[in-house]
């Protein structure tokens, strides 16, 4: 039952229902629009905000507060809300924490409160608000100490029922987000006076200009005030002149577009709604665009947000700050009650009561803290007088008044606004780190003079709040940004040019519970408590009693909480300080931030050149890095994928298989000093490597460490053709072209990536050769006497189709490895299969390719982890002692070269039916299982089908010395012991002779 | 001559063409490429050579320059990508070869890559994949630029005109990164 929801029905006016709905403001009432809040349906208009079309009829209730469940409505009229949160939308779609206060109406919308139960109007969980002597600030801490183990199953989930905000549906969120970038030579952040102002100046000075504003309606304040600029309503106004800037084409207007972040180098985040106001979205329309904005010069326009003052109960729906009530009476047409209060310590109160009582509301008294308050004829004034209490269940009906005198008297309302004086908008310019100086003539902080580079700040936002010099300094500001001669200017429309003082009033002494942060539901006796219990510092201060957190970040309670914190330590406010203000400004859905990056769009996807070839065979895919490479090609009849697997092995072994190498790095080095430079980037030898042979290299880090392996081979006296480890390309030409350019800029040398120009196919088994023939050109001898082991050749195939011949050979069989040009790769495999189909040939993927190079105990990404050197792998001679290469020296460091070091064995299980597990770390035979103890590790482990077991690759202390010693593999993670063999790491014909067969 | 048919990086025989109401992107396969970098000490030669194919200075950074046969675009410190039509002129390499001799290594990069045209409202839809200008860029401005988390080349053709180089291997995901922002850009 929702029939309250802290409806007034003091009223005699009634339009659809809209029983609070004033004349004027900028709403479309010929587009009425059908709205649902908490299930029952409502009528406002083009324009409204959800929080306006529920004040226009009568709801003023709209939330429960986060701890005590307190009824809640509108505060503000603006992004800086902390109490009307409400969830939209429904399904997958609804979003919660959402402001009412910023959300546009549209036709079908769905809001729903949150944080209650079962109702908004009752709520059980409201009897938090009677125990609220218990749970004060920093409750948590005291309370939930011991026993620990209650903390995670009974503390933790009792406390996240009963507080909190919104709920997420756990649902994927279904719409769409974009990313994208802009650039200017000006970004204007706010369109009220001072930003198009400066917009206007840039623009006509022919400068790029892109301005933006989060409010779906430009014009910032003006839109909420009845002033006039020139000969026009100040809304009018900035309606001309968006519609003005509109026409330029170097101009950029940006509507319902949050500057949410300054980052360096002048770049701004910025979250575009597209779709939130909309009912339905077209196909493929972004929900939200997240847009970087690249901006020369930036001026912050970001305006001010009104400060409220606490006082008990000032948390009834129906308080709100004074400039709020005025912008729903001026801009909506809507007041939260037809009779108000308004409590002020300064001026803008009385403008707020001006405007209500011109729209016919009636102002039961101005309640001014300053005894030289302004009186008026129209209603009465209450100076030096504050008010002390309020009443009503779920909306305000009366308010409690104190004169200077102390005597107190009820008055009968509705509504009451507030005003304490405005803070400028200070945040972007903190983003970067800058705090903000205080400033005693405007009692305020304003920004710091160290502004993040660029950036100027005008208007409002840099505590100019009067109308007319918001206008002058909006045009200064572009001036001295993008150097525009001011004398050429037109002369400013006459705006309210009155000045503006405010007086520091924060809180009425002597209530206990006044609100600060009506977010967080932290008093003022909270921080008093903060302060009694050492939480001094701002940032203490805020952790202890959760001040400023949460959705609205405290945009209306820092400074209330810091002025509180600064009377209580005797300091003045400027020494208190404020707590740092981080992006985003305002909340920004994680949609938004991770824009198309999500599900399978999170990172691209390469695909082989064989890839739909692949995909036609029934190839199960694997991901190597962002390669989709085939795992293994099961045929009918395999239901397990080790049967696959053996198979294709056995079938290399035994005849001929064919693999896609294609996403091996090829680093094309050409120059007349390429030898000289691989001979550098080598630890091997490569200088004296004849043309149109290939050798095997190794590189090594600076550290002396293994960085990557492949081979180099010789096309040319000039040209080499590198390959490199899949995982290892980037890497590999990045550590290249450093050498290249930054330790040997003086050698002729030339580097490019060929990667993905040439397909490439590893043939191998005893049949290899006979398979290549078919497809080779005949004038090409690739006998073993024209084109032995290690050979390598440009060459023509299928009738003159350009390609490359390596007689290279990972899996130890006969093999070789054919490239032709990416876009006849495909063809070429075809072509491969058909042509073996007398031998048998059997395609073999990547797991099929590590069983073999196991087998032939060849290392891979798994020893070359990053830890291992030469001496490691075994390798330790290809260090060459005759030339000075990368790593080379410090290679021979002592650490490395230690008696025990570990070096690569192969590993058997003792008995042929236990497991090899990679990872797992080798003891003794006998003796303790600790790390203390530890001899090695496994790196890699496979079933070998060869040899009928499984086989491991290892890094054993000592390990050479070691073949033949029993030993033992434990996991102790797994509770696994396994008595191994250690043995050669080359199973498979550890003698070579297949490979140059 | 050979008899193996070539496939599109799309696994097809015919391009691939996306179109929305403001945009079209068309896949390319007609072009051969090739790296063109000048060795060390000829640098000036090897530029004099590029200006005699191009009929114009080589371009410098940022810049693309076409001829009849050739165009170019800037990739690095002396280093250019050299296009040509496929159909007449697949052996670019070898071509470029005769034409540089020793002042250059050459490196064929046909199918390195692949071409995308996208023309019609480009902007729009570029804004929404790479952090290019194009409000100060015009006909002939080449650059660097990544999409969809891949490193493409971009050069400008028209205000409505501009092409993407993109990994060939990567082919699908680019494609698929653009016609998104197609898509999203038809609807504004």
């Amino acid at each position: 039952m929702i029939a309250d929801h802290g409806t007034n029905h003091d009223t005699h006016h009634r339009t659809h229902g809209q029983i609070n709905r004033l004349s004027g403001g900028q709403i479309d009432r010929n587009k009425p629009l059908s709205f649902a809040f908490d299930g029952k349906t409502f009528q406002g208009y083009q324009g409204d905000t959800l929080a306006s079309a529920l004040l226009a009829n009568g709801v003023r209730l709209m939330g429960r507060s986060f701890k005590y469940h307190r009824p809640r409505g509108p505060l503000t009229a603006g992004s800086e809300e902390p109490n009307a949160i409400v969830a939209l939308r429904s399904g997958a779609y609804r979003e919660p924490n959402t402001r009412a206060t910023t959300a546009e109406l549209f036709d079908g919308l769905e809001a729903t409160s949150q944080n209650r139960w079962p109702s908004l109007a009752f709520d059980a969980m409201a009897i938090n608000d009677r125990f609220s002597t218990f749970l004060t600030a920093g409750f948590y801490y005291k309370t939930f100490m011991w026993p620990a183990a209650f903390w995670e199953k009974i503390y933790e989930p009792i406390i996240r029922k009963a507080a909190g905000l919104g709920a997420l549906t756990v649902a994927a969120d279904p719409d769409i987000y974009d990313k994208g970038f802009r650039h200017c030579d000006l970004l204007v952040v706010g369109a009220g006076p001072s930003g198009l102002m400066a917009a206007l100046t840039a623009a006509e000075a022919g400068f790029e200009v892109i301005i933006a504003d989060e409010d779906f309606r430009s014009g910032g304040r003006l839109n909420s005030e009845q002033d006039v600029i020139g000969d026009q309503s100040g809304a009018d106004w900035a309606a001309s002149q968006v519609a003005h800037l509109s026409t330029f084409p170097n101009v950029r207007v940006m509507s319902r577009t949050t500057v949410i972040g300054t980052f360096d180098h002048g770049i701004y985040a910025a979250v575009e709604r597209i779709t939130d106001h909309l009912s339905t979205s077209a196909e493929g329309q972004p929900r939200q665009i997240l847009w970087r904005i690249y901006a020369k010069h930036t001026v912050l326009c970001a305006g001010a947000t009104e400060r409220p003052i606490a006082f008990n109960n000032n948390d009834r729906p129906g308080v709100m700050l004074a400039g709020a009530m005025r912008s729903y009476a001026n801009r909506w047409g809507v007041c939260a009650a037809r009779n108000a209060v308004i409590f002020t310590s300064n001026d803008n109160g009385h403008r707020t009561a001006a405007d209500l009582h011109r729209q016919g509301v009636t102002i039961a008294a101005v309640v001014d803290t300053r005894a030289d308050a302004p009186c008026s004829d129209e209603y009465a004034v209450i100076a030096g007088a504050t008010v002390t209490d309020t009443r009503g269940r779920l909306g305000l009906n009366a308010v409690q008044v104190t004169d200077a005198t102390g005597h107190s008297r009820w008055l009968k309302a509705g509504a009451l606004g507030v005003s304490g004086g405005w803070n400028p908008n200070v945040h972007l310019t903190s983003h970067q780190g800058a705090r903000p100086v205080w400033s005693d003539a405007l009692n305020a902080f304003v920004p710091s003079p160290s502004l993040p580079p660029c950036m100027s700040v005008a208007g409002a936002a840099a505590g100019i709040l009067s109308t007319h010099e918001a206008l002058h300094s909006g045009v200064d500001a572009a001036c001295k940004a993008l150097e525009i001669d001011p004398r050429n200017l037109p002369a400013l429309p006459k705006a309210d040019d009155r000045p503006v003082t405010q007086s520091a009033f924060w809180y009425v002494k002597g209530c206990e519970r006044a609100w600060l942060d009506q977010q967080n539901d932290v008093t003022v006796k909270d921080v008093k408590l903060s302060h009694q219990e050492g939480f001094r510092a701002v940032e203490h201060l805020k952790r202890y009693t959760t001040l400023g957190m949460a959705t609205d970040q405290g945009k209306t309670s820092n400074m209330g909480g810091l002025a509180v914190m600064a009377e209580l330590t005797g300091q003045p406010i400027a020494d208190v300080g404020t707590t740092m203000f981080r992006p985003p400004y305002t909340p920004t859905a994680i949609g938004a931030l991770a824009g198309r990056s999500r599900g399978r769009d999170f990172h691209p996807v390469r695909l082989t050149p064989s890839h739909y070839w692949a995909k036609e065979r029934g190839a199960v895919f694997v991901e190597v890095g962002n390669w989709l490479r085939a795992q293994w090609f099961p045929i009918e009849g395999e239901t397990h994928w080790r049967q696959s697997v053996d198979r294709e092995v056995l079938a290399t072994r035994s005849s001929v298989g064919v693999c896609d190498c294609t996403t091996l790095g090829k680093i094309d080095v050409q120059g007349s000093d390429a030898a000289v430079f691989l001979n550098k980037v080598y630890c091997n030898g490569f200088a004296k490597l004849a043309v149109g042979r290939t050798r095997y290299g190794l590189m090594l880090r600076e550290d002396g460490i293994a960085m990557d392996d492949g081979t180099a081979a010789r096309l040319t006296e000039d040209h080499f053709v590198v390959t490199t480890t899949t995982a290892n390309a980037g890497k590999v030409y990045q550590h290249m072209e450093f050498v290249r350019q930054c330790l040997c800029p003086d050698l002729d040398v030339q580097l490019i990536s060929t990667t993905e120009s040439w397909a490439q196919y590893a043939i191998a088994g005893p049949n290899a050769r006979a398979l290549l023939q078919k497809v080779v050109d005949a004038e090409f001898d690739i006998s073993n006497d024209a084109f032995p082991f290690m050979a390598c050749g440009s060459i023509t195939v299928c009738g003159g189709l350009r390609a490359r011949l390596f007689r290279i050979s990972f899996s130890g069989e006969l093999a070789f490895e054919l490239a032709v040009p990416a876009r006849y790769g495909d063809a070429m495999m075809r072509r491969l299969m058909d042509a073996g189909e007398e031998f048998n040939v059997t395609p073999y993927g990547t797991e099929a390719l590590g069983v073999m190079r196991i087998e032939k105990g060849h290392a891979a990404g798994n020893e070359l982890n990053g830890t291992t050197t030469a001496q490691n792998l075994g390798l330790g001679r290809m260090v060459s002692k005759a030339k000075d290469s990368i790593g080379s020296k410090l290679s021979e460091r002592a650490g490395l070269n230690t008696e025990d070091g570990l070096r690569l064995v192969g590993l058997r299980p003792l008995n042929p039916k236990d497991k090899i597990t990679a990872g797992g770390h080798i003891m003794n035979a006998d003796g303790p299982v600790d790390a203390a103890h530890d001899q090695g590790y496994v790196t890699s482990a496979a079933y070998s089908p060869t040899l009928g077991n499984m086989i491991g690759l290892a890094f054993v202390k000592s390990g050479s010395d070691r073949i033949g010693d029993r030993m033992r593999l434990v996991s102790p993670l797994t509770k696994t012991s396994v008595d191994v063999e250690v043995v050669s790491p080359h199973f498979v014909d550890p003698e070579g002779e297949r490979q140059r067969a | 001559m050979h008899d193996l048919a070539p496939i599109t990086a799309f696994g097809l025989a015919e391009p691939t063409v996306f179109v929305t109401q403001s945009c079209q992107l068309t896949e390319r396969p007609d072009i051969a490429l090739a790296s063109v970098t000048a060795r060390l000490g000829v640098e000036e030669a090897c530029r004099s050579v590029i200006a005699d194919l191009l009929g114009a200075d080589a371009p410098d950074p940022s810049v693309w320059l076409a001829s009849d046969i050739y165009s170019a675009f800037w990739m690095g410190p002396d280093q250019w990508m050299f296009r040509a039509d496929f159909s007449n002129v697949e052996d670019i390499t070898a071509r470029l070869k005769t034409s540089f001799g020793e002042m250059a290594s050459i490196t064929e990069q046909t199918d390195g890559w692949v071409a995308f045209d996208l023309t019609g409202e480009v902007e729009a839809v570029l804004e929404l994949v790479c952090n290019v200008d194009m409000r100060t860029r015009s006909a002939g401005y080449a650059s660097r630029v990544s999409i969809h988390h891949t490193g493409c080349f971009l050069l400008i053709e028209a205000s409505d005109r501009a092409r993407v180089y993109a990994p060939r291997a990567s082919a699908g995901s680019v494609f698929h990164g653009i016609s998104q922002a197609m898509s999203s850009a038809a609807t504004r």
